[in-house]
C-alpha cells in the first residue's frame, strides 16, 4: 500500500491571457502576419509539490487568486498541469461544483442518472442507489419536474446527494458545506462528518480560517501560486493570521 | 491501449447517457416528437421531386428513392459534423468542472444523430416498397457505406471539434463547404452529364457522394463492386480522417479547456 494519497510534484500551470482575444481565424492571420500576437503568461501555480499522507485532512489556505481553485482542479484532473505530475491513489470524489453536466431541460429523475454517469457510476449503481439520492435530497415530489424549474438550492441538494453516494478514498471539498438551507446544512455537514470519520482523505478549501481549523490536521499556503508554508495546522495558522493581518 | 480501453468501459454509461440525451432532448418540445424524423425527410423528397419532375420532366417512377437515399446520407454527414463540431463548447460548463474523457463529446454527438439517420431510414424502406424498389440479396451491402459514413462523419467531427475550440468562424466556413459538397453529391440531379462532360472528377473526389452511390447501387439491389474504386476511396478517405481526428484530437485537448 503506497503511503501517500496525493503526490503533487512541482506542478506549475500556465494561462495565456491574450490582450484581445484573439478567436476567429482572419483576426488570427492577420495578427500572424503583423506578429502581432502577444501573450501575457500568468502561473496560476508555480512549482508547487507537497505530498498528502492517507487519512490526512488538509486545509488549503490562501487570498483570492492565490491558485487554490487551480490546484484542486489539478488534483481533480480537469485541468492538465502544465508542468510536473500528480499522483493520486484511491477512489477520488470531487465536490466541486455540484450539478455539472446537469441539464436545465432534463427532469431530476433523468439528471440523476446523467449525473451519475458524469461522475463515473454505472447504471447499476445508480438504480440501486436512487432511491436513497432522492430522499436524502428531499426532492421526492418534484423528482418528475424539469430541473429548470428547480430552486438553486434545490438544485445543489440533489448535486450533493449524487455525488456523496460513494465511499470515496480522497474528497475534495471547496466550501460546498453550506448548501441549501439550514436543515439540509446540517444534514450535509453530518454527512461529510461521517466520511471523515471513516478516514478518507481530504483537500478542503475555505476562507474561513476557523472552519479549517476545525475540520483539519494540516494545512498549507498559496500565495501567488506559490506555496508558502506547509505542515501541521497549529503552524500554518499561525503563519496565515500573520498574513492576513 | 489497455487504459484507454479500461476509462471506455467506465465511461460507456456515460457515452449511452449522452446519447439518449441528444435523441431525447431534440424533439422534447415538439408535439410529433420523434415522428418528424420520419416526417421530415419525406417532405423534402415531396418538395425535390416536385421540383425535378414537374420542371425538369424527369420521368422515372423511382426519382423519389434517388432523392431519398441522397439527401438521408448527406443530411446526416451535415447534421453529424456540425453537432460535432460545437460539441466541444457545448458542454464547455462540464469539460471546466469534472474530467471526462473529451472524446466522449463529438463521439456522442455523432452516434446520437446516426441513430436518428437510422430512423429515419424507415421512410427509404416504406417508399422503396411503394414505388416499386424490392430489396434482394444485394441490398444487405447496403450496411458497407453506412459503417463508412459513421466512420468519415466522426473523423470529421473530431477535426472540426478541435479547430472550432480555436477558431470560431470555422463553423461560418464550415457551412460555406457543407454547401459545396450538397452540391457536389449529386442529391437530385443525375450524373450521367458530369461523365459525358469529363468533369467526374468532382465527384470522384467527393467521399460523401462516393458513399451515396454505393448506398443507391445496394437500395436498387445491384452489386456496388462493379467498380471498386467507389467502395474503396471512401472506405480509405474514412480511415484516414478517422486517424487524423483522433490525432490531432489527442494532441490539442489538453488547451481546450484554455480557450472555452
Amino acid at each position: 500500500m503506497p503511503k501517500y494519497a496525493i503526490e503533487v510534484n512541482d506542478v506549475s500551470m500556465k494561462f495565456n491571457l491574450s490582450k484581445e482575444k484573439v478567436d476567429s481565424l482572419k483576426e488570427y492571420v492577420i495578427k500572424f502576419l503583423k506578429r502581432q500576437i502577444q501573450y501575457n503568461e500568468f502561473w496560476a501555480l508555480k512549482n508547487v509539490s507537497f505530498k498528502v499522507e492517507k487519512g490526512d485532512r488538509v486545509g488549503i489556505l490562501g487570498l483570492n487568486g492565490a491558485g487554490k481553485s487551480t490546484l484542486l482542479k489539478v488534483i481533480a484532473g480537469v485541468f492538465k498541469p502544465t508542468e510536473g505530475n500528480v499522483i493520486r491513489h484511491g477512489k477520488l470524489v470531487p465536490l466541486l461544483e455540484l450539478g455539472a453536466g446537469f441539464d436545465s431541460q432534463y427532469t431530476g429523475r433523468e439528471n440523476i442518472y446523467l449525473y451519475g454517469s458524469v461522475l463515473g457510476y454505472s447504471k447499476q449503481f445508480v438504480q440501486e442507489r436512487f432511491d436513497e439520492i432522492v430522499k436524502f435530497a428531499e426532492l421526492e415530489e418534484f423528482i418528475d419536474v424539469p430541473i429548470k424549474n428547480y430552486s438553486s438550492g434545490m438544485r445543489s441538494r440533489l448535486g450533493f446527494s449524487i455525488a456523496t453516494q460513494v465511499e470515496p478514498d480522497i474528497l475534495i471539498l471547496d466550501e460546498v458545506l453550506s448548501v441549501g438551507d439550514a436543515k439540509f446544512k446540517k444534514k450535509s455537514e453530518a454527512k461529510v462528518m461521517g466520511m471523515f470519520d471513516a478516514g478518507v482523505t481530504v483537500l478542503f478549501v475555505s476562507h474561513s480560517l476557523a472552519q479549517v481549523r476545525r475540520l483539519c490536521n494540516k494545512a498549507i499556503i498559496l500565495e501567488k501560486g506559490k506555496l508558502i508554508a506547509c505542515g501541521d495546522i497549529d503552524e500554518v495558522s499561525a503563519k496565515y493570521e500573520e498574513i492576513i493581518k | 491501449m489497455t487504459k484507454y480501453i479500461e476509462s471506455f468501459k467506465k465511461y460507456r454509461f456515460l457515452l449511452r447517457e449522452l446519447v439518449k440525451k441528444g435523441i431525447k432532448l431534440k424533439y422534447r418540445r415538439s408535439y410529433l416528437g420523434i415522428i418528424w424524423t420520419l416526417l421530415e425527410p419525406l417532405l423534402t423528397m415531396m418538395v425535390l421531386t416536385l421540383v425535378f419532375s414537374t420542371f425538369y420532366g424527369r420521368k422515372d417512377r423511382a426519382f423519389p428513392v434517388y432523392v431519398l437515399t441522397g439527401r438521408l446520407l448527406y443530411s446526416f454527414f451535415s447534421n453529424g459534423t456540425k453537432v460535432a463540431m460545437k460539441s466541444i463548447r457545448s458542454h464547455a460548463g462540464m469539460i471546466k468542472k469534472v474530467y471526462v474523457p473529451k472524446y466522449i463529446y463529438p463521439l456522442s454527438s455523432v452516434m446520437y444523430n446516426f441513430i436518428i439517420f437510422l430512423i429515419s431510414l424507415i421512410v427509404l424502406v416504406g417508399v422503396s416498397i411503394v414505388l416499386g424498389v424490392y430489396p434482394n440479396w444485394w441490398t444487405l451491402t447496403a450496411v458497407i457505406p453506412l459503417i463508412i459514413l459513421f466512420m468519415f462523419t466522426l473523423g470529421v467531427g473530431m477535426i472540426l471539434s478541435t479547430v472550432s475550440v480555436f477558431f470560431r468562424d470555422a463553423e461560418y466556413l464550415w457551412d460555406v463547404a457543407l454547401m459545396l459538397i450538397m452540391y457536389t453529391c449529386a442529391i437530385f440531379y443525375d450524373t450521367e452529364r458530369l461523365f459525358k462532360n469529363g468533369v467526374d472528377w468532382i465527384l470522384r473526389i467527393n467521399p460523401v457522394y462516393s458513399v451515396i452511390k454505393i448506398f443507391r447501387d445496394a437500395v436498387y439491389g445491384s452489386s456496388m463492386f462493379t467498380d471498386p474504386y467507389w467502395v474503396i476511396m471512401p472506405l480509405c478517405a474514412s480511415l484516414v480522417t478517422l486517424v487524423i481526428g483522433f490525432g490531432l484530437f489527442k494532441w490539442k485537448q489538453d488547451n481546450f479547456i484554455l480557450h472555452i
